[in-house]
Formats: C-alpha cells, structure tokens, sequence
C-alpha cells in the first residue's frame, strides 16, 4: 500500500466510510448473477447446530463438504480452493435444502437424507466405504469390520476407518453410525462427544 | 489459491469507492457487479504472484470505460449530475457536492485520484492501467486534489471547523 497522505483523505472523506450494507447488497447480486451463469463453482454457508456451527458447501453437483468447527471452516474452504475450485462464495440458495434437512435431522423430524451428494473429494475404496454408510439405518450402527466387508474389502478395516475419518460429508453421509466391534464409539471428525451426540439423537427417537 | 469470497471481502469495499469516485453513485454498483463477475470468471487463471489490487482496477477501469460509453449513448442520462446533496446520514447517499465536483474533473484526473488515493495504487501502476506515463498519472492526481480542494472545499472546512 502507498501511504496515503492525509489532506487528500480528507478531502475524499465521504467515500472512505465503510458501507456495510451495500457490500451487502451487492454480494448478494454477485452470489446469484455468478450462480445463474453457472461460474459459482463452490457455493457455502455456516448452519448453528446442536453440534457446533457446521460449514457446508455445494457444487453444482451436490453437497460436497460438510465441517465441524474443529475442523476448521477456513481451513476446509482453502482445501475446496485447491482441489475443486477457487470460484467460492457465500451463497445460501444452493444450501437451502440440506439446511433445512439438518434442522429437521436434529429436531428428530427426519431420519434419512434427501440431497444429492457430490463424493468428488473422495476416491476408490474410501468412496465404495462412503457409498455404504447410507444403508446403515437411522439408529442402528456396524463395526468397522462390517463396513469393510460391505464396501467389499473385509480386511480393510484400518482403511474403512480411515475412510470414515476423512469423510468429507459427515452427518449426511451418516459415518458417526460406525464404531468399534467392542462396542465403543472409536473416533470421529466431529470429536467424540459429537459422535456420541448423534448416536444419542438416534436412539432417542 | 485463496476463495474467491476472501477477495470480495478484502478489496469489495475498495472497488466499490473507487467505482463511486469514478461513475458517480448511480453507476457505481453496476461497475462493481461487472467488475467482479469478470474477476470471478478469470480468478482460475489468475497467477499466484499477481497483485490484486491492480488487477481488480484493471478491470473495473475497463469496465468504467464501457459504462461511461453507454452512458453517452442515452442521451437524456449523460451529463446528468446529481441535485444539491441529500445528505441523509446513509453511506450510499454519500455526498453529492463531492460527485459533483468530481464529475466535473477529467477523466484522467479522477481515474488518477481514485486510483492512487482510494485503491492505494503507485503511479507506475496507475500509468499502465491508464495509459501514459508514470510522470502523468502522478501530475494527473495533483491536478485533480487541487481543483477538488477549490471545488470542494465543504469537507475540510468542516474538519477544521470542528477542531477548532
């Protein structure tokens, strides 16, 4: 930056205040041009949920990143600049229907997913891993040895585990519904009290 | 590569004014719309290295050009200043004696004070996104402060007043 010397600033005053709500407005009317002319590669918005502010984001193609707070939300949204694409915004439209599903998943008012999903950030065995979860039920749960098994690899559990860690579209792809053979709930992207939140949700219901 | 969304929230606000300095409030938000969807489509191709300020100006200066020409294709639109200031206390009705007299400086001359003044830019930079020399875009700038500190003199008036 030039310094900016101060009569000069002065003089121009009037323009140098911020103006919050037309960065407002025409962030919207970015958001929504971009989208119409399909240039918004990553649309995102943040959901206030029982278990922590999520982040989620959607490609044309569908949901592709859902993120706990300990996760990182900028971290995640970096990772979506690299490895999808750098046209990001926050845009909620594209997020409506899948933030209207959570909020009825968390007020028990649904039990399976309707959206459609985009598993790009996932490939080979995690992705068969990921394609399972799905038909595990609402309030049931299977060992890591059974996914494996499901997802075609009985002797991959190390790797059903590690697919489970990575998945990038938690809840949704309801990978807190796998646990350990012993019984205890192994670990979790969302840490282990949300894990055990969202199984509670579901057995509860 | 940085989101997109973290280069509208860092340079948006400084778009927006220098688009206002340069078209006048009623203009203004179209430029800055243009602006951006242009930025958002070549973002992918942008080099890691590039200096974003300038490259944003870049194009909202092109993107002036092209409102300014259209503006001088609607007959009844051209020219047309704004009234005396409504000065409502709302940022987006900023001043209008402020447009007024930055309206009436040269094209160059507002280009050169926004750009330098409100998009910080150096005048090498000014000089290769407006054309001439660097020696220009800076006598293009003092020009311009000086004629606005006769044409508008309300602002520091005020200020002066006021620490009195």
């Amino acid at each position: 930056m030039t310094s900016i010397e101060p009569e000069p600033r002065q003089l121009l005053g009037p323009l140098l205040e911020g103006d919050e709500q037309a960065t407002a407005r025409l962030h919207a009317r970015l958001a929504a041009t971009a989208a119409a002319e399909g240039i918004l590669d990553v649309a995102y918005r943040v959901l206030d949920t029982p278990v922590g502010s999520l982040l989620l984001a959607a490609t044309a193609r569908g949901l592709v990143r859902v993120a706990y707070p300990r996760q990182g939300h900028e971290a995640a949204l970096v990772q979506l600049a690299q490895t999808v694409s750098p046209r990001i915004l926050a845009a909620p439209e594209r997020l409506d229907a899948v933030a209207l599903q959570l909020e009825e998943y968390f007020s028990r008012r649904r039990t399976v997913f309707d959206v459609p999903v985009d598993l790009r950030l996932a490939s080979g065995f995690r992705r068969q891993v990921l394609a399972h979860l799905p038909h595990i039920p609402y309030g049931a749960t299977e060992s890591y040895a059974q996914v494996a098994a499901a997802a075609g690899s009985g002797r991959a559990v190390r790797a059903a585990g590690t697919a489970c860690a990575v998945n990038p579209v938690p809840i949704v792809v309801p990978c807190h519904r796998v646990v350990r053979s012993d019984g205890s709930y192994g670990g979790y992207a969302g840490g282990p009290e949300a894990k055990r939140a969202l199984l509670a949700l579901e057995a509860a219901a | 590569m940085r989101p997109f969304e973290q280069i509208v929230a860092e340079y948006g606000p400084m778009v927006l004014r220098v688009c206002r300095a340069v078209l006048g409030p009623d203009e203004a938000e179209d430029a800055w719309s243009e602006t951006f969807l242009a930025a958002l489509k070549a973002y992918p191709e942008l080099s890691g290295d590039a200096n974003v300020e300038a490259w944003l100006v870049t194009i909202a200066h092109r993107k002036a050009i092209d409102a300014t020409r259209s503006a001088a294709r609607r007959p009844l639109a051209a020219g047309s200043l704004p009234e005396r200031p409504a000065r409502t206390g709302r940022p987006e009705d900023w001043d209008g004696d402020l447009w007024a007299a930055l309206a009436a400086l040269p094209a160059k001359q507002r280009a050169a004070v926004a750009y330098h003044y409100l998009a910080g830019l150096p005048y090498a930079q000014i000089a290769q996104i407006t054309g001439g020399s660097t020696d220009a875009a800076r006598r293009a700038a003092a020009d311009g402060i000086k004629t606005l500190r006769i044409a508008y003199p309300a602002r520091a008036e005020e200020e002066e007043g006021a620490s009195r």
